[in-house]
């Protein structure tokens, strides 16, 4: 093997530190636009040692706050345009959230500007050299609020399936609204901060650096918030596109490509100036999701308002709409919900286990496999529809591929346990992640097979559906979502570990209880009801009523329903957890492995300025 | 080995952002762009047109209650569904809708094919509370839609947006937006003009309260009018193999 292989095998920062970054010209164009845009904000810890300099660099940072200001200023500006010319309240309530979110900006970025001893003022760096963790506190704690009201709104519309009144009539509880509201809370408010906060852990801890520009790391924080925020009021409000994962409507999903941008220079920038030869794994997947939404996210919501209000029509029509959206609807699942998360599982079940990824070469085949296939995937949520079936096949037989890249990834998690599998019975993380690598494999397995033409006959429009969705929704996205958040919080509020280790035990046994409920109850219930809705007797009739199939689901309604409760208690054990840990609490109990100790002295980047040949020994965080 | 020359790519973000991104392009070509171009995909068939602008009103409150979650719009060629639905659904039927409706759950039944199936009573009843007429549904009810006013702003803008994404609505028909859509609800009204423009329009007061033009109106008429407009005793399938 060539030395190379053998040194990826360790996650990127436990290796020697590389002198130089492989791409100056970029790195230079790019630490030009920051230094014209931005202002170099770290270049001054000690405004007190060199005056002279600092004083241009604390005008320039006052000016381009005050251009940032006056940037929030005018899109204040265009929201009193919404609300004064709204036709709908909804469009106008929007204006207000805008305009709060607005002066909000605007006031936080100057205040942020201390005076300096040299005069004017100037932007206080304060990571102290550190990584910037500051944002991803925040997008811990925006994952585990917005985590826990996505789950309740789930278990709302499950309720409401049981007990059709419970929506008492009133247009803004009723079913078709809220269920946007659960599936674009999970998705894009849990898994999306989810993905922020890993993503700029991982992207600096396996680059060795500061983030590129944290600035514009907190205004993407920020601004996904605010995204968030105007997607959620707007479906209860009855604003939406109706393309299932893509609802927002086209203000909102412009506002979200420029936060998408800025997420994208934040990341891209970190990676460009690493102090380390390799791009560590995980990078890729994030960097492919990143990526990747951005372009479905584009293309999907091409549409043309109707004047200056909350209403569009897509540029797409019928056959070719619903590729486009199933194109990207599947692609969500595949980008957002996979390589995403994978990226997730390539950095943090290595380092709970302590051990290095099991196979570099299967890293690469499966990450460039599970890219390409993903995209062919769509057509098999369209089979037997208008579709032709050149397209349909196609997509039956790339879903079928798929199943092969899926589960190297899900093997070249669980394998990198190799030796360590006793850790399953001691460490409840490793517990969890391996739960989320098993349910990975699992769906990722069931996907396919729902994707074959016959299967799809009789799953297509069922609860299996939604019960395979919620086995890899649950299983995957969930519990590795949980597994990060057990091991980044202790680090990021500072204490040795997190407050109870047995408290995550109770979490996933409540999940496991919840995930079982639920996804036997769909099956059960999807195949029968698919089973019902075909079922002709000897004279030839069909043998139910659409009614009578629909009473006859309510048993399971009601089973899924507890599991949906279940799960949702059990984030509430992680809500206490890490409420707790926050405040420095630690739980007296029996002991549990908690997995390599945090060492905050040496999880810290590379210094900046001339490198220096650091020694080999140079210890893991 | 090929795993060496790897290292170029991960030593390099440009190359790595790059790759990915032309990997992740070329199904989403192959697969979407024949559709624009392929004889069965942008076929035109007999009787399908653009909607009234109350049809198109009533489909823009069926977008806004969500009504896609649970209704599919997309009726697949198996003799059961024949059977309970009608006519498998053809691409040319949904070629005006911006967005598409086919749907991905059928909590509730097919609606490709509702109108006409159902009188305009029971609509109105149905969707006021619908165990009024389907005890075993779980359906939300919509009391406030008989009770709201139709939004009769700029519906003649909804019509030019529609236009501009490719739905030929003429200019006569823009212009006269507004009294067709409260001309197809009332009852005393002319048709003709109506119907020359959007032949097969159902004309007639929808929600059973002539006085006034609610959203309860608009959601009939829309469903009414779900399927309506091919003529399958005539339609060859033959002529539009998939």
């Amino acid at each position: 093997m060539p030395p190379l292989a053998e040194g990826f095998r360790q996650p990127a920062e436990q290796r020697l530190p590389a002198p130089v970054c492989r791409t100056p010209e970029l790195r230079r164009v790019l630490t030009g636009i920051k230094a014209a845009l931005l202002a170099s904000r770290q270049k001054c810890h000690h405004p007190a040692l060199t005056m002279g300099g600092n004083r241009m660099i604390g005008a320039r940072q006052t000016m381009t706050a005050f251009l940032q200001a006056g940037a929030y200023l005018l899109f204040g500006i265009m929201s009193l345009f919404m609300i004064a010319t709204a036709t709908s309240a909804g469009f106008a309530i929007h204006g207000v959230i805008i305009l709060i979110a607005c002066l909000l900006a605007a006031f936080t970025t100057l205040r942020q500007l201390e005076p300096s001893p040299a005069g004017g003022w100037y932007l206080p760096d304060r990571s102290n050299g550190g990584y910037h963790d500051g944002v991803i506190k925040a997008g811990l704690i925006a994952t585990v609020f917005w985590g826990v009201v996505g789950m309740l709104v789930g278990v709302v519309i499950a309720a409401q399936l049981t007990f059709p009144t419970l929506g008492w009539g009133i247009e803004y509880l009723s079913f078709g609204r809220l269920r946007p509201l659960h599936t674009s809370g999970v998705i894009f408010a849990f898994g999306g901060n989810a993905l922020l906060a890993t993503s700029f852990w991982v992207v600096q801890r396996t680059c060795r650096t500061q983030l590129w520009a944290p600035g514009l790391a907190w205004f993407v924080f920020w601004g996904y918030q605010l995204f968030i925020v105007l997607a959620a009021s707007g479906y209860v409000l009855g604003i939406t596109q109706s393309r299932e994962y893509a609802e927002p409507e086209w203000y909102v999903d412009l506002w979200l490509t420029i936060v998408w941008v800025a997420y994208l220079a934040v990341y891209v920038g970190t990676i460009v100036k690493r102090r380390e030869p390799h791009i560590y794994v995980a990078n890729w997947f994030y960097l492919a999701f990143i990526i990747t939404i951005a372009m479905l996210h584009v293309v999907n919501n091409l549409a043309v308002p109707v004047g200056f209000s909350d209403k569009s029509y897509g540029v797409w029509a019928g056959v070719q709409d619903a590729l486009t959206q199933w194109w990207y609807g599947h692609n969500a699942v595949g980008f957002f919900l996979t390589a995403g998360f994978l990226g997730m599982m390539y950095y943090f079940v290595p380092k709970q286990a302590g051990k290095p990824v099991y196979s570099y070469r299967l890293s690469i085949v499966h990450f460039w496999s599970l890219i390409f296939l993903y995209i062919w995937a769509g057509p098999h949520h369209l089979h037997y529809t208008a579709l032709p079936d050149w397209a349909q096949f196609l997509g039956m037989t790339f879903s079928i591929m798929l199943w092969m890249p899926s589960w190297g990834g899900m093997i070249n998690g669980l394998m990198t346990l190799e030796g360590a599998w006793d850790k399953i019975r001691t460490d409840p993380i490793i517990r969890m992640q391996v739960a989320a690598l098993a349910f990975y494999g699992m769906s990722t397995f069931e996907g396919p097979m729902m994707s074959i033409r016959s299967v799809n006959a009789l799953s297509h429009y069922t609860d299996w559906t939604i019960g395979h969705v919620h086995s890899g929704a649950l299983g995957w996205v969930g519990m590795i979502s949980f597994s990060s958040m057990y091991f980044l919080a202790p680090r990021l509020f500072g204490v040795q570990r997190i407050y109870s280790l047995r408290m995550i035990n109770w979490h996933f046994w409540m999940a496991m209880a919840g995930i079982t409920l639920y996804t036997a109850s769909m099956w059960v219930a999807g195949i029968m009801q698919g089973l019902m809705w075909r079922e002709f007797n000897a004279e030839g009739y069909l043998v139910y009523s659409f009614a009578e199939v629909t009473a006859a689901m309510h048993p399971y309604y009601l089973i899924r329903l507890g599991g949906g409760v279940l799960y949702l208690v059990g984030a509430l054990f992680m809500v206490w957890n890490i409420w707790m840990t926050a405040k420095g609490r630690i739980r007296d109990e029996a002991p549990l492995d908690a997995g390599a100790p945090h060492n905050p002295h040496t999880d810290r980047p590379v210094a900046d300025g001339p490198r220096v040949p650091v020694p080999a020994a140079q210890p893991a965080e | 080995m090929a795993f060496e020359s790897h290292a170029k790519i991960e030593r390099n973000v440009t190359i790595l952002a790059v790759l990915t991104l032309l990997v992740v392009m070329i199904g989403g070509l192959v697969q979407l762009a024949p559709l624009f171009f392929l004889e069965n995909t942008i076929e035109k068939v007999e009787g399908v047109r653009p909607y009234t602008p109350l049809e198109l009103a009533g489909r823009n409150i069926y977008i806004r209650e969500g009504c896609y979650t649970c209704h599919s719009q997309m009726i697949r060629p198996f003799r059961d569904e024949a059977e309970r639905f009608g006519h498998y659904s053809l691409a040319a039927e949904s070629m005006y809708d911006h967005p598409f409706q086919w749907g991905s759950k059928r909590t509730g039944p097919d609606l490709a094919r509702v109108g006409n199936r159902y009188s305009d009573e029971w609509h109105v009843q149905h969707l006021t509370n619908p165990r009024d007429v389907v005890p075993e549904s779980i359906m939300p009810a919509y009391p406030f839609l008989k009770e709201k006013l139709l939004d009769t702003h700029n519906i003649a803008g909804h019509l030019k947006a529609n236009r501009t994404v490719g739905v030929p609505y003429s200019d006569e028909a823009i212009a006269s937006a507004l009294a067709d859509m409260k001309a197809q609800a009332d009852p005393n009204a002319d048709p003709t003009d109506l119907q020359r423009r959007y032949p097969k329009a159902q004309v007639r007061d929808f929600d059973g309260d002539p006085t006034r033009l609610t959203e309860m109106d608009a959601v009939v008429a829309y469903l009414q009018m779900l399927g309506t407009l091919v003529d399958f005793d005539s339609y060859v399938p033959e002529q539009n193999r998939r």
